[in-house]
């Protein structure tokens, strides 16, 4: 069945090739200066971050040398996964830890949660006419979001003490910036017309929004909220560098201590963490996102 | 103003008819909303339970937040202290910018092959799509915090330390962004370079990555705000940049520093998003 193509005259050829080149001209000159002054910023960037490339060249092999090392028994002889019961000596402590960690991230979502919840309604613009009240709860909003919860951490640990109460505060406050900004969008987009139904019912505001809005948006809060959990399980085993609390602690130490090994066992534990916590989350949210679509 | 009220006496007048002819909505416990109290009650009861197991208590609150107000107070103006402080503070900035900068380029580069190896239409086989899908995960799972600290006991203290931990950590975010908008691009342009006698190659170059460009440079622009955000902590483990100062500042009680260095990042990252914006809203204009 092959069949011998034929080739276009040579004229005809020269023409297209011609159209073509003259159509790509412009987009491709366009591209060229983007790079050119991509190429600008990195040599900048490069300079001020005192990129080293030498140095790194040098140091590659001790970067998967350290991969090497956390997996070899510091008893010598094999990797550890031959003998889990030495690697994952410290397994009681670093369960509850960890259980302490998602606890943390527990309790961070939920009253972030909570605070962005109510704090969403009076930063949403069409349920809020007054636009001063409006203004304060989004740039306080915009604030939580802004710094980093690492950085509130820092602050919170000098004012509450060691331990897991500032790490849970430091996740709540970042939380609910970043949750209140997501859910006053969500109240945003809501369907007015039960808003002004129950306006016209005779309905007081917190009425208004229990029966009209509230409805509407609470699947795509719990959606949102479950997202935020997601993340801050991730960030909850990092605030222990700080002292706030959680698996973070004990990883810095092993880390800052050499002890090779217990970094392997730490670091495996907390992506299988994350990951199931990944798996979980977003089965739910396909639920949820599912019973939405089924009753629409 | 009668007509509400009038309304509502007639159906007060007839609710028990109203309640036989519609009994679900009237039932107390309609099973749905059973199921969500349930709910409810658990995640309350676990909230409390972890209240009490991280060891909140409201003498600690009270304390703690009456120190918090006191700091407050004392953050109040902003004062960077002397000229040379100041100067350290903006090559602390400047170093986080570059740090961002450095670390979402560098990260975009190299997650750009590995995108098309973790699309399923792209990829060369199906334990190659698997075992990259599975190794950007695993980087994924991994705090830039963490890379940092590995980076820093690799290449030593320094801003070098913290492009190289944004860059291993956005890695895992780009590939999976990378492979997913691959794997939503149009089929029919690769079909039609293969109907041509495009090859494979051939069928990606002019198929797929002229779709795909666009939508990928979203991605970045949009990174490289999240990672001005994180290279700006990167710092308290020593990785570069502004976060070293700030967390000295803040160790040190120099609430005034504390104060201005976040007055900046505020500002810095407000600069960032908004150019950001701008741009990505140009890229999307333009597709």
């Amino acid at each position: 069945m092959a069949t011998a193509l034929t080739r276009l005259p040579d004229d005809r050829l020269s023409e297209l090739l011609d159209g073509y080149r003259a159509a790509a001209r412009g987009p491709r000159r366009r591209a060229l200066a983007v790079a050119l002054c991509i190429a600008a910023f990195t040599l900048l960037a490069g300079h001020v971050a005192e990129v080293d490339l030498p140095r790194l060249w040098e140091h590659a092999g001790a970067f998967f040398g350290y991969f090497d090392r956390i997996t070899a028994l510091e008893s010598g002889g094999g990797r550890v996964w031959t003998d889990p019961a030495e690697w994952f000596w410290g397994w009681q402590k670093w369960g509850l830890l960890l259980a302490d960690t998602l606890l943390i991230a527990y309790v961070g979502t939920a009253l972030g949660a909570l605070g962005g919840f109510l704090l969403s309604f009076c930063a949403a613009a069409n349920l809020v006419p007054n636009r001063w009240l409006r203004g304060t709860a989004r740039r306080f909003l915009e604030f939580c979001r802004t710094v980093p919860d690492i950085v509130f951490a820092l602050i919170f640990v000098i004012a509450f003490g060691l331990g897991p109460v500032p790490g849970v505060l430091a996740i709540a406050i970042h939380s609910m910036g970043a949750l209140g900004k997501l859910f006053s969008e969500v109240v945003e987009n809501i369907d007015m017309k039960p808003v002004e139904g129950a306006s016209a019912a005779g309905a007081s505001w917190p009425a208004m929004v229990r029966f009209a809005a509230l409805p509407q948006v609470l699947p795509n809060f719990t959606s949102y909220a479950l997202l935020r959990f997601e993340v801050n399980v991730r960030q909850a085993s990092v605030l222990g560098f700080v002292g706030a609390g959680g698996i973070g602690q004990d990883l810095i130490e092993a880390i800052r201590k050499f002890y090779y090994n217990d970094v392997a066992a730490i670091l495996l534990l907390i992506i299988l963490t994350v990951m199931l916590i990944d798996l979980g989350t977003e089965r739910l949210r396909h639920r949820l996102i599912g019973a939405l679509e089924s009753r629409a | 103003m009668s007509q509400p009220i009038s309304l509502r006496d007639a159906a007060l007048a007839d609710l028990a008819g109203i309640a036989a002819r519609h009994p679900d909505t009237f039932r107390v416990l309609h099973p749905s909303r059973l199921r969500a109290a349930a709910l409810g009650v658990g995640a309350i009861v676990l909230l409390i339970f972890g209240l009490w197991r991280l060891e909140f208590s409201p003498a600690r609150l009270i304390d703690g937040f009456g120190q918090l107000i006191h700091f407050l107070g004392l953050m109040l103006p902003p004062d960077p202290g002397t000229w040379s402080r100041t100067l350290l503070i903006f090559r602390g900035l400047a170093e986080t910018l570059a740090i961002a900068f450095l670390g979402t380029l560098g990260a975009a580069i190299l997650a750009f092959p590995l995108g098309f190896l973790a699309a399923r239409n792209t990829s060369v086989g199906r334990v190659v799509h698997f075992l990259s899908r599975r190794m950007l995960d695993s980087v994924r799972g991994i705090d830039a915090l963490i890379w940092a600290l590995i980076w820093v006991s690799v290449v030593g203290l320094g801003p070098f330390a913290g492009v190289l931990a944004i860059l291993t950590s956005d890695i895992g975010t780009f590939g999976k962004l990378f492979s997913e908008a691959i794997e939503a691009a149009d089929r029919k342009p690769v079909e039609g370079v293969t109907a041509s006698g495009g090859g494979k190659l051939h069928g990606i170059r002019f198929g797929v990555l002229p779709a795909v460009l666009p939508v990928m440079a979203g991605h970045v622009l949009y990174m490289f705000e999240s990672n001005t955000r994180s290279s700006t902590i990167i710092g308290i483990v020593g990785a570069g940049g502004i976060g070293l100062m700030l967390s000295e500042m803040i160790r040190t009680l120099e609430w005034g520093v504390v104060s201005f260095i976040v007055l900046l990042i505020l500002l810095a990252v407000a600069a960032i998003d908004a150019v950001s914006g701008r741009l990505r809203a140009a890229l999307a204009g333009r597709r």
